[in-house]
């Protein structure tokens, strides 16, 4: 008895040391990203392990003003658009989709769902010439119109799955009132929709915010890049001066995590629901 | 259902997505079909039909199958790590032992995916770097040093080492999938496999498994799919060298058409992309609750 309670705790002992040492090598880069942005390159170059001995806030100055201020807007502007029309446009084709009994509702929706099965990847040469032709590559346009379209399939699946179990009473009253369909989503399924509206939103913005692919063949001006590319640009800028880099890694890092472990909940979530990555 | 039964009042409401969705991801795969069978370039005004030629050249083109085995390679080490790794670590924060510090190690775990890829591959080429980097320091301190090896500079290792990097960010994120889907198992299941004398292994093994079977499908297409689809990760941190030896499909896509100017060859690695994604596709939304949409 007493042997197999020994074992017991010597498992469970092993276990925890397991998760912690995973942990550790999950969190340990991610310091050392930290603290090697406040040092100089030469005290990085003499021991990569070592605090600095004076915190060089002026790394930050330097990748901030070497283009990262600039990205950041970028890809604060491009992310907070493309999020927001996505999510409106969604939420108005859920709607009917999933409130209405006409006819072809089930085909229309496998029809908008089904853009899931389609990786960006095969479509990247076709998205460029066809933005061209409209005109607004390397623009903003071309980052937003696609991150609109490829956020639909899933967000309009995550909305839909939520409305359709909404409760049937309050609209019937509202119909009751007078008011017509348009008025029925603005006053009654949106307001009771408020917890999946933030889930998909905050989905969307992690993608968008991350995405770099597009980013990178549907503009070319680097006063329209984004993080993910201007990081790259930023890289070969400084050169050798790596802790700036790192600086400029930390700034792009910092509020996506802070956002993730705010609204942990939500974002997983609308990951449970769709099992579907990026 | 409702009164507004007619197509007409919902035709306003699905126009705009509908129509997004078929400009701009339907139309533009046939498109690329279309492509591949013309030569053409960039600025090119006309396209010579070539047929099915760009695909026979991919047959017969060495780099293809280096890129084709590199990522399967990705979508092989992914499901052993990701899935097998992420099923076995959810089900450990889900012991009764470790619960109390759940939240804690499913964060830490899972943060490494919200971080944009660039931020991550960067982070990385730095600690792999054999003068600056963390890793070949921390292998000579443990005396360990003739490991110390120039990883992404090594056209045998680099693949392994840029793979190692999306095990590390997304091993968190399907091990959170799998807890959301071990939460919703009835934990009289669990009563009952002890009251039939199961150890812990055993219970892991005839209820939870059988349990999560469809999250393990699901995860397995997301992965092999993500491994098929993998640009960003070669891109930033070897661009597909040292050599040709770590290009993937998406990337020999991408310097074909962006670099090397044949945007109809291009165009055909976009179809070979499709096929291997698509049929996995369509089993993981099957599977996911995407597929239950009647």
């Amino acid at each position: 008895m007493k042997r197999a309670e020994y074992r017991r705790a010597a498992t469970r002992g092993i276990l925890f040391i397991g998760l912690s040492a995973l942990a550790v090598s999950i969190l340990y880069p991610l310091f050392w990203m930290v603290v090697t942005s406040l040092k100089t390159n030469r005290e990085l170059f003499l021991n990569t392990w070592a605090l600095p001995t004076r915190w060089q806030w002026s790394n930050y100055a330097l990748a901030w003003n070497a283009g990262v201020g600039r990205f950041f807007f970028n890809s604060v502007f491009v992310t907070a658009i493309s999020t927001a029309a996505a999510t409106l446009i969604s939420a108005l084709a859920a709607y009917p989709l999933s409130r209405f009994g006409f006819r072809g509702r089930t085909a229309i929706l496998m029809f908008i769902v089904g853009g899931l099965m389609l990786a960006p990847q095969i479509s990247l040469i076709s998205l460029y010439k066809l933005l061209q032709g409209l005109g607004i590559y390397n623009t903003y346009w071309a980052m937003i119109v696609p991150y609109v379209a490829y956020r639909i399939p899933f967000t309009v699946f995550l909305l839909w799955s939520y409305f359709l179990f909404l409760p049937r009473e309050v609209e019937e009253a509202a119909y009751s009132d007078g008011c017509n369909s348009w008025g029925i989503l603005w006053h009654v399924v949106l307001p009771m929709s408020k917890p999946i509206i933030a889930t998909a939103a905050l989905l969307s913005a992690r993608v968008i915010w991350n995405e770099f692919m597009f980013a990178l063949v549907f503009v070319e001006d680097s006063a329209l890049r984004t993080i993910p590319i201007g990081l790259m640009g930023l890289k070969s800028q400084v050169d050798t001066d790596w802790t700036v880099l790192l600086a400029g890694l930390t700034m792009s890092a910092v509020p996506i995590i802070l956002l993730f472990i705010l609204t942990q909940k939500q974002f997983v979530r609308g990951l449970a629901e769709g099992g579907v990555k990026g | 259902m409702n009164r507004e039964r007619s197509l007409r009042t919902a035709l306003p409401y699905v126009l705009p997505g509908a129509l997004l969705v078929l400009v701009f991801i339907y139309l533009p795969v046939v498109l690329s079909f279309a492509f591949s069978l013309y030569r053409w370039s960039s600025f090119s005004v006309n396209k010579v039909y070539v047929g099915f030629r760009y695909y026979g050249r991919l047959l017969s083109d060495p780099i293809f199958y280096t890129a084709l085995q590199n990522n399967a390679l990705y979508a092989v080490i992914s499901i052993v790590f990701q899935v097998g790794a992420g099923l076995i670590l959810a089900a450990i924060l889900e012991e009764k032992v470790f619960r109390k510090y759940q939240p804690f190690f499913r964060t830490v775990y899972f943060v490494p995916s919200v971080i944009s890829f660039t931020v991550i591959g960067l982070l990385w080429q730095m600690l792999y770097n054999p003068d600056i980097g963390i890793l070949n320091a921390a292998l000579r301190g443990i005396g360990l040093g003739r490991f110390a090896l120039g990883w992404l500079g090594d056209s045998r290792l680099a693949i392994y080492a840029v793979i190692a990097v999306s095990q590390w960010q997304y091993t968190g994120y399907i091990m959170m999938l799998f807890l959301v889907a071990m939460q919703k198992i009835p934990p009289e299941l669990y009563e009952a496999a002890m009251i039939d004398g199961a150890n812990r292994v055993q219970s892991f093994r005839h209820v939870t498994v059988p349990q999560v079977k469809a999250m393990i499908v699901v995860n397995m297409a997301i992965t092999v799919i993500g491994a098929f689809k993998v640009f960003d990760e070669v891109y930033i941190m070897t661009g597909g060298g040292p050599g040709r030896s770590t290009e993937v499909l998406a990337t020999y896509l991408y310097r074909s058409a962006f670099r090397n100017d044949e945007m109809g060859f291009a165009n055909a690695i976009g179809c070979v992309i499709f096929l291997m994604t698509f049929a996995l596709s369509i089993l993981q939304l099957r599977l996911s609750r995407v597929g239950r949409i009647e």
